[in-house]
């Protein structure tokens, strides 16, 4: 196999695992909430600019400042839900895919008004690992292996704490959990908190690759909700298969043709895909 | 029907003269300002055809692209007039839309899943857009070869042209929104947003009545789109097309009031206006002012106000003369 083509791949799959990371926290939202956050990917932007400004600006340690930002963005989250989602929880689902829609606004107009367009990197430089004749770039493989470690966290809180079932059960029937005793605020704003700190998650692997600016989130945020549909929203195991089928889709596409070429490739078969399994690719 | 038709004909008549004087009173940069406003207003009274019915399409960022790249790739490549570049750009605006429509509404991709798809849609319009870089200009945008004042080339660098254009243009599209608001297909529309099952099983043609309004809306949208392109004699991809754009067509919509027919239009100034009068009075410091209070005043307008401002002062009007109305006996 051409040796290109195989470093395609492997990029691709280490791609896929951000990506991966990026829809679980939508589809725990989506699933729990019956939310969508359209401004997602700026809330992952929001958390690269606090750890640019805390490490490179205020000199704190990378670890620390990526801890604060995970917190941060979680804060973010709930706010977000407060603020904005609670007030028309019982509105047409469509408004409130618009209000957070209206937020994507706000945060990348606040970011551009904030710190200017100016493309920021935080300057840490990993090194590349070679194997062979491919390399394969060092904070790739980081992310990839904490978007693992944060999907298996999240898997075993859903499935072995109390909380974690209870927002499960919620996701099932909203209804019934409120006569069984459940706290539903209380589930919505913790499930908030987590879904931003896997933004937050996200935001600490990105930046390691990426250089902030405010249009970050536009980069990858469509491609982070056709994923969740792709895997049937609120699905997190189809949602975390379908992003390495994107990333590969991406990944190849950008080989054989060109990175825009790559990404109409990907929008293209989920919508032909949408047409042919509505319900996700997962879908019985 | 007859009376109200008459009535809503009139006042679009009066308001039509009112607005035709503009040009005899103001500056060319006023009147550049009330151009990008009748020409977004009739995108956005475009958009509306569709949302208020429920049918959210995010998707029209694509449409305007279309319509907005058609011409002026024509018009530099194959020396084709506009006269005929504006209608290929919105045939194939139909097309795309009845390709992406005729699927959608056939497997019912409603609500949620239709926004994200039409969402795809305007992301695959933007991206082919840059990816053809070689003929499109790619993110540098592209100019249509300037002759100078032309029919032909519908090109006019003396503003009060390109007014009377936008006015006509915009009389056009309110007139296309009373005519689906009174025509038969709406309550058929109306009954398909409420419950699309049920207006199925009561006779309703649920693909027919959706497949024309959204062929009119896309129709429409690239038209405009077209328009712009001609106005400002440049076309670029992010501003004419992609997932930027098709939020600011919805945001507008709404903030404006999609269920009034001056509702879209009232966006168009919020969303034009507001932006001239920051940069006037904060200077360029403050890039990005004007997009943050625009946000947070979307998402407040989203929450408190679903129905926009021309729809909240619509509903305050009706209020109080209704109760005038209930006294008197039944004719």
């Amino acid at each position: 196999m051409d040796i290109y083509l195989f470093e395609a791949i492997i990029n691709g799959i280490l791609l896929g695992g951000v990506l991966a990371l990026l829809a679980l926290g939508l589809n725990l939202i989506f699933g729990v909430i019956d939310v969508v956050w359209i401004c997602y990917a700026e809330l992952v932007m929001c958390g690269m600019y606090m750890i640019f400004w805390l490490h490179s600006f205020f000199g704190w340690p990378i670890l620390l400042a990526s801890f604060a930002a995970i917190l941060g963005v979680a804060g973010l989250g709930v706010l977000l839900h407060l603020l904005v989602i609670s007030p028309i929880l019982g509105s047409a689902p469509i408004n409130q895919l618009l209000a957070t829609g209206g937020m994507l606004f706000f945060l990348q107009s606040l970011a551009t008004l904030l710190f200017g367009t100016d493309f920021r990197n935080i300057g840490v430089r990993l090194p590349l690992i070679e194997l062979g004749d491919i390399f394969i770039s060092y904070s790739r493989l980081l992310a990839f292996g904490t978007a693992l470690i944060g999907a298996v966290a999240l898997y075993l809180f859903l499935s072995r704490t109390y909380l974690g079932i209870a927002m499960r059960a919620i996701a099932q029937d909203r209804e019934i959990m409120g006569l069984m005793g459940v706290d539903q605020r209380r589930v919505y704003l913790i499930t908030s908190a987590v879904g931003g700190a896997l933004a937050g998650l996200a935001a600490c692997l990105l930046v390691l690759q990426y250089d902030v600016h405010p249009f970050i989130g536009l980069s990858f945020g469509p491609i982070t909700f056709m994923i969740c549909v792709l895997g049937g929203l609120g699905n997190m195991i189809g949602g975390f298969i379908a992003a390495f089928v994107m990333s590969q889709i991406i990944a190849v596409g950008g080989y054989y043709f060109s990175i825009e070429i790559s990404y109409v490739l990907a929008f293209v078969f989920f919508i032909v895909l949408m047409f042919i399994r509505p319900q996700g690719l997962l879908a019985r | 029907m007859k009376n109200e038709l008459a009535r809503r004909l009139g006042a679009l008549v009066v308001a039509t003269l009112l607005l035709a004087l503009v040009p005899l009173a103001t500056s060319d940069y006023a009147l550049h300002i009330a151009i990008q406003i009748l020409l977004w207003g009739f995108v956005y009274t475009a958009w509306s055809l569709m949302g208020k019915f429920g049918l959210v399409s995010l998707g029209h960022g694509a449409f305007l692209g279309i319509g907005a790249y058609a011409s002026p790739l024509l018009w530099n490549y194959a020396g084709l007039t506009p006269w005929l570049g504006i209608p290929i750009g919105i045939l194939a605006a139909m097309l795309l839309a009845l390709i992406i429509g005729y699927p959608c509404f056939r497997l019912r991709v409603v609500g949620h899943y239709f926004a994200l798809v039409t969402l795809a849609l305007s992301q695959v319009a933007l991206l082919t857009i840059v990816a053809a870089r070689d003929i499109t200009g790619g993110s540098l945008g592209m100019t249509p070869k300037a002759v100078g004042h032309s029919w032909y080339a519908l090109q006019f660098p003396e503003k009060p042209y390109f007014y009377a254009i936008a006015l006509a243009v915009w009389v056009f599209g309110i007139l296309i929104w009373h005519f689906v608001d009174i025509g038969k297909g709406r309550a058929a529309l109306d009954a398909i947003a409420e419950d699309e099952g049920a207006a199925a099983a009561i006779g309703v043609d649920v693909m027919r009545e959706k497949l024309r309004v959204t062929l009119a809306s896309a129709a429409l949208t690239a038209f405009g789109g077209a328009l712009l392109s001609q106005y400002f004699m440049y076309v670029n991809p992010d501003t004419l097309s992609g997932i930027g754009v098709s939020l600011q067509i919805v945001f507008a919509a709404i903030a404006g009031g999609m269920y009034s027919a001056l509702g879209p239009t009232a966006g168009g100034l919020f969303t034009i206006a507001l932006p001239e009068i920051l940069r006037v009075t904060m200077g360029t410091n403050f890039v990005g002012a004007a997009n943050t209070i625009y946000g947070a005043l979307l998402v407040i307008f989203i929450i408190f106000m679903p129905r926009g401002v021309i729809g909240l002062i619509e509903s305050r009007l009706a209020a109080a003369p209704a109760r005038k109305i209930s006294k008197e006996p039944a004719a």
